[in-house]
């Protein structure tokens, strides 16, 4: 098995799962905030 | 007489493999109301693109020269020139979706990113399988759930193997609804699923609802720039349906759009199903591993809710979690199903449905998220 390869895999992993939650999180709050300034 | 028979004589065992394949793609479209606008177009095009010398490929005639065939010309425009067919179909898609369940229970977001670790998993898995990491990368996109996103990623990393990633990816989210249930069951006690979650009616503003979008774009379009494509035009599809005063350019991007890219997609994509590449041992892998890509999603959500429920007060039904991949509304269905089942009190549809969305964002931006990162190491 080529370590090289599966070490790169897990880079994938963790930057992929950490810029996801990055995305998200950050969404999370300003659809907060738009929910709390923003009123019909 | 030769002539005549020519192109029976020259028929592949590969390519009779490839007609079988066809027509049980077409059987499951009719008979079994799988995904039909996508596996009915992608079963006819691999019978067309597998006939002898078919006209629809590029091909040289002797006297002649270089002839162009229309799948072939689809291909080289729609698909691999700009992955225009995908992306425009998110205009469609991004025009059919209501994010007020999602907006008034802002939360929910989360569940919809810990659903992608199906995604990594399937690569790590892939890698683990003999696939280089641009192959690996293609297959684990299988696990967005999410038809056009796989096919675009798969196509920009140069994958050889978008045709089997296509098929697998819209034939597993037909089967959400058989593989989702297995994995809760499993994971989940019945006392877990049959918790209730208040629905906490949040009156969303049309102002929130409009700047949503493009909030959206500029936040995932300046973490993960390469998904600005995917996100931009989901986004863009939505805020022509938010905005109000371009109803009839949303009723065109959700019926007139959307219905015929998905036309042209499949027969399309049927391009990459030629038998020299898509019957081996590898399109068998491909589809191991995107059945494990769907249960790690499934795993991942349903265990992020539970690892929550560890830390909060309000307990979230796990199931929940499970609603985090894109396939939607499958996702949902299942979950409120299963809700209901173990108890017919147990309302969950609005919760499922915000979570739903919620991985229909995180999806896309799990694809821009790959092309970016897997682009860096290479």
């Amino acid at each position: 098995m080529n370590m090289e390869l599966v070490m790169q895999a897990l880079e994938v992993m963790w930057k992929g799962m950490l810029s996801i939650f990055t995305v998200i999180i950050i969404l999370t709050i300003l659809v907060y905030v738009l929910n709390k300034i923003l009123k019909d | 007489m030769d002539f005549l028979i020519s192109g029976i004589t020259s028929i592949t065992p590969q390519q009779i493999v490839m007609y079988v394949i066809g027509a049980v793609l077409i059987w499951l479209a009719i008979s079994k109301d799988l995904e039909p606008v996508l596996l009915l177009p992608l079963g006819f095009g691999a019978i067309l693109v597998n006939l002898p010398d078919s006209g629809v490929l590029n091909q040289t005639l002797e006297g002649i020269g270089e002839t162009n065939g229309i799948i072939q010309w689809l291909f080289d425009v729609g698909i691999e020139a700009s992955e225009a067919m995908p992306i425009l179909l998110f205009i469609g898609i991004g025009a059919m979706i209501d994010f007020g369940p999602l907006l008034s229970n802002p939360k929910l977001f989360l569940f919809g990113a810990a659903a992608q670790f199906g995604i990594f998993a399937a690569i790590l898995v892939a890698v683990f399988l003999g696939f280089d990491l641009k192959d690996a990368a293609s297959i684990g996109i299988i696990g967005a759930a999410d038809g056009p996103t796989s096919i675009l990623v798969s196509q920009v990393l140069g994958s050889n193997y978008v045709g089997p990633i296509a098929v697998v990816a819209y034939s597993y989210m037909a089967l959400v609804p058989i593989i989702q249930p297995v994995v809760i069951r499993l994971l989940t006690t019945k006392k877990e699923r049959c918790i209730h979650m208040e629905y906490k009616a949040v009156n969303v503003s049309r102002k929130a609802k409009i700047i949503f979008p493009i909030v959206v774009t500029f936040v995932a379009g300046l973490v993960a720039p390469m998904s600005v494509s995917l996100v931009g035009f989901l986004m863009f599809g939505n805020l022509l349906r938010e905005c109000g005063v371009l109803n009839n350019l949303s009723d065109a991007a959700q019926n007139i759009l959307s219905n015929l890219v998905s036309l042209l997609l499949g027969i399309t994509v049927a391009f990459s199903m030629r038998a020299e590449s898509f019957v081996n041992p590898q399109t068998l892998l491909i589809m191991v591993i995107g059945l494990a890509a769907f249960i790690f999603d499934t795993a991942a959500g349903v265990l992020f809710a539970k690892l929550l429920n560890l830390f909060t007060k309000e307990k979230v039904n796990p199931m929940i979690g499970a609603a985090g991949i894109s396939a939607f509304p499958m996702a949902a269905r299942v979950v409120q199903r299963m809700a209901l089942k173990e108890d017919p009190s147990n309302v969950l549809i609005m919760q499922a449905t915000g979570t739903n969305v919620s991985g229909q964002i995180a999806s896309v931006v799990a694809g821009g998220v790959i092309l970016s990162v897997v682009s860096s190491i290479l």
